[in-house]
């Protein structure tokens, strides 16, 4: 019975962690309505693309690397 | 894939970093609103910058002591990638600034130090130029970097927290701590991070090598 109490308090009290602020204004709309996904695939296409770019320059740089110390 | 391993790491950090950052949850914070999430992607670029920074320093240290141009070259090279980080720190602070405190430049005590470091390290590229002869330009701006390093760090985490500040943990502002105790924050924030210094010191050896690469053709 205890246990059960106390679980139900715990409960009791982390539902009011949930619930607290609910007047701040966030940008639930935008996200219910889904669009907020296409902004999350935009940005991530970008930065693959630099990630991706990135890993060839690095690639072109150990190209030459292996050239430059072929020569010497 | 043995010495790369850290670069795909590093990849998979940001951008898992980007989506969670943006699609997770967060605390609900007046003024603040969803701007809380710029915390994800504006203080990596700091921690970025300051490890940069730092390894700039570790090899002047060590090129004054081993005289050897190599070292020299990455103490610059460090500084020249940690600069990119802290300009971008600084655009994109303002932009968050400019709609929670009001102003894209308040004159915040952080804001200011924040520039003036990073002025400090534009001080020691434009000493490195006026320095024709290869050893003495080495020598002397190792010394000055080794000045500038602690300059950075009282700069960027001693003076603001002597007086009233925007920024949160300065000046008793109430600061982060509401929102890094948030567990669900943390597990986004601090891989962000790494993720980003990942990409920081991978832009650094890019540098370096290329650097390397310049310096035997001109043999």
């Amino acid at each position: 019975m205890k246990k059960i109490a106390f679980t139900l308090m715990m409960l009791m009290t982390t539902l009011n962690l949930f619930a607290q602020n609910n007047d701040v204004e966030m940008a639930d709309a935008f996200r219910s309505n889904g669009k907020i996904y296409v902004v999350v695939a935009v940005i991530v296409i970008i930065l693959v693309g630099l990630l991706v770019y990135l890993f060839t320059l690095d690639k072109r740089l150990k190209m030459l690397e292996k050239k430059s110390s072929d020569k010497n | 894939m043995r010495k790369t391993w850290w670069k795909i790491l590093g990849a998979v950090l940001v951008i898992y970093t980007t989506i969670a950052g943006l699609l997770l949850g967060v605390p609900h914070l007046n003024i603040l609103n969803e701007t809380i999430r710029n915390l994800y992607f504006h203080v990596p670029m700091w921690f970025a910058m300051i490890v940069l920074f730092t390894i700039s320093v570790v090899y002047s240290v060590i090129s004054l002591s081993s005289k050897k141009e190599i070292d020299d070259i990455r103490a610059v090279e460090a500084v020249n990638a940690g600069i990119i980080f802290g300009i971008l720190g600084l655009i994109t602070g303002a932009v968050w600034a400019k709609f929670t405190w009001g102003q894209f430049w308040s004159f915040d005590p952080k804001q200011n130090f924040a520039a003036i470091s990073i002025l400090l390290y534009f001080a020691y590229l434009v000493l490195r130029n006026a320095i024709d002869e290869e050893q003495k330009r080495a020598k002397i701006s190792a010394i000055y970097n080794i000045f500038a390093f602690p300059m950075m760090v009282v700069l960027l985490f001693v003076l603001p927290r002597l007086q009233s500040s925007l920024h949160p943990g300065n000046g008793g502002n109430p600061g982060f701590n509401s929102y890094d105790l948030d567990s669900r924050m943390r597990m986004v924030f601090y891989p962000a991070c790494l993720g980003w210094i990942l990409i920081g010191y991978w832009i650094y050896t890019i540098r370096f090598r290329t650097r390397v690469l310049e310096n035997k053709s001109n043999l």
